[in-house]
């Protein structure tokens, strides 16, 4: 499958630190959840929390909030410390919970002033912050209704319209998209895009098209560690199918193609995918990830082997993120 | 402050958008006005003063203030609305002390519509209205108090059942500090002075003493220092909840 990279900009040098985990260690008893994590977000970056369900996303992202009180180290927002000033560090905090709890018997309204008012909003500036959100998520319809009543997909947007109120420097969001369908995906990815230019975001998923869509970089974390800090390229890059070639070759001669294509130095492995309409598709896979597009090309041309569909494979982050997150053995 | 009102003003939005307010104060009507007439012979006695009726506020209390009480925290935790709400911009206290009041508002409204019992004794006779506003007051601070342990035992618990029945428990153990059956445990073994002090915990005999009709300051304080306590124990409790 062809995919466009999405090269997010290393955008690390330069950019504002907005978020700052140092040494972040949670220990539940004595289940350790989040063991020694550290990293910074600057002003324009979306990081995107990867990991498995339980690794420890979550609970970063309490502590972070303020929510949870870490066993060891220490989180910084805008330069507040989130333990000894945390009225200043959550004014800067945008937050949506997991699962985007909402008081169920008020409606989206009278939520959104609650939040609002309790941020320090109030007349006119009130009134228009909220009717800005209210019309950036798409709320109108369902302002008068208690939130009880609500879909999951317009209680996930009550939850992010209370994030974004106050328009903060900061957004933390846990699953942001859960329970979405997929045009209310593609528009709240949207509406993070917009955002990033002016915000530090943290998001975390565990759905790994979201991180080629919205995210500047990506962390990986398992069983409470950070496995790999790195841009979504980066991340495709681990992967072994990183610069495959992909080429569609006749049945008759795809058996000589495939062994005279394994006995070049540059390649690692070729694997033969099913027959269809006469012809067999082989993925030539490179060691440690070399452009060898044009060494399987010229290869093919040498024999005057007929072929068609060539292309590059991007890598996939799901192989990545199994590697990264399973255990190892 | 500033804080503390908008949350004030949510949870006291918050009891009247669910009928529980709305039975709450039926029932508390209900049986307040029915224990006045019928358990309290308040025409028997044939006296104009609301004796009777208030001196089954504590019973009442007893049962029916644990359950406002009983969902402040535990609820939140339960639905997990608790996350949003602490990671505002709210202080422990302040939320504490917003969520406290409105409740204690909201049992002031409850209150405050026993009215008609007022204006019967006052068609009667001639009550001494000193005694009975002196009486409100009271019961109206003692209300406070169980609140406060309410509002406390609420913050151990995601459990509303749970901080209903440890609700219930501790204030009956105030309620009835002073009386033979908390006492007579007590003496023969213990001191006098711890006797005395835990006599003196009795909301009972606070109370009765204000219904008296004389509102003295140390009532008022030993209701004012009962409450603090709690809403301070509640403040630890839910600031330790964030490193359990």
């Amino acid at each position: 499958m062809v995919e466009t990279a999405i090269a997010g900009p290393a955008a690390r040098t330069g950019a504002e630190t907005m978020i700052s985990i140092r040494g972040l260690s949670k220990h539940f008893g004595s289940i350790v959840a989040v063991d020694d994590v550290s990293f910074q977000v600057a002003r324009g970056e979306v990081l995107g929390f990867l990991g498995p369900n339980g690794a420890g996303k979550s609970t970063t992202m309490k502590m972070a909030t303020g929510f949870l009180s870490p066993t060891a180290g220490t989180a910084t927002v805008c330069g507040f410390e989130i333990q000894d000033r945390p009225i200043e560090a959550k004014r800067h905090i945008g937050y949506l919970p997991e699962g985007a709890p909402a008081y169920p018997d008020m409606t989206p309204a009278g939520f959104l002033d609650f939040c609002a008012s309790i941020r320090g909003m109030s007349g006119a500036e009130k009134r228009r912050q909220i009717a800005d959100v209210v019309d950036r998520i798409d709320l109108g319809e369902v302002l008068h209704q208690p939130i009880d009543t609500l879909s999951k997909g317009f209680k996930r947007r009550v939850g992010l319209a209370q994030a974004l109120v106050h328009d903060p420097d900061v957004l933390i969001l846990d699953e942001p998209t859960d329970g979405l369908d997929p045009n209310q995906k593609h528009e709240v990815r949207g509406l993070i895009q917009e955002l990033s230019a002016r915000k530090a975001i943290i998001i975390s998923t565990h759905i790994l098209e979201e991180v080629h869509a919205v995210c500047s970089r990506a962390i990986v974390i398992a069983r409470g560690r950070i496995v790999a800090d790195d841009t979504p390229h980066g991340l495709e890059a681990r992967s072994r199918h990183y610069n495959a070639v992909a080429v569609t070759i006749p049945m008759p001669m795809h058996d000589a193609a495939r062994a005279e294509l394994l006995r070049h130095p540059k390649v690692a492995a070729v694997e033969a995918g099913v027959p269809t309409n006469g012809s067999v598709t082989l993925l030539v896979i490179p060691r440690n990830g070399v452009d060898i597009v044009g060494d399987v090309g010229g290869t093919l041309r040498a024999r005057q082997w007929p072929f068609d569909q060539i292309r590059v494979e991007q890598g996939r982050l799901d192989d990545v993120f199994r590697i990264l997150t399973l255990p190892q053995i | 402050m500033r804080t503390t009102w908008v949350v004030f003003r949510r949870e006291l939005a918050s009891y009247f958008a669910t009928p529980v307010a709305y039975v709450f104060i039926v029932i508390f009507l209900a049986l307040a006005g029915s224990l006045t007439f019928f358990l309290g012979n308040f025409f028997d006695r044939g006296q104009a003063d609301l004796q009777p009726f208030f001196m089954f506020h504590p019973w009442l209390y007893l049962f029916l203030i644990p359950a406002i009480a009983m969902r402040m925290w535990a609820e939140e935790r339960k639905t997990g609305t608790i996350e949003l709400f602490l990671t505002l911009p709210v202080s422990i206290p302040a939320a504490v002390i917003g969520k406290f009041l409105a409740a204690w508002a909201f049992t002031g409204i409850a209150l405050v519509l026993t009215f008609p019992v007022w204006l019967t004794v006052q068609w009667l006779g001639e009550p001494d209205h000193g005694v009975i506003l002196a009486s409100y007051v009271g019961s109206f601070l003692m209300a406070g108090a169980f609140l406060a342990i309410g509002a406390c035992m609420s913050a151990i618990t995601r459990n509303q059942a749970i901080a209903f029945v440890l609700g219930a428990v501790v204030c009956f153990l105030f309620t009835v500090s002073g009386s033979p059956i908390v006492i007579n445990f007590f003496s023969g073994w213990a001191p006098q002075a711890v006797i005395d002090t835990i006599a003196s915990f009795s909301f009972l005999t606070h109370f009765s003493a204000i219904v008296r009709g004389v509102i003295d300051i140390r009532d008022v304080v030993f209701f004012g220092s009962a409450i603090a306590l709690f809403l301070f124990a509640n403040v630890v409790l839910v600031d330790l909840a964030k490193s359990r």
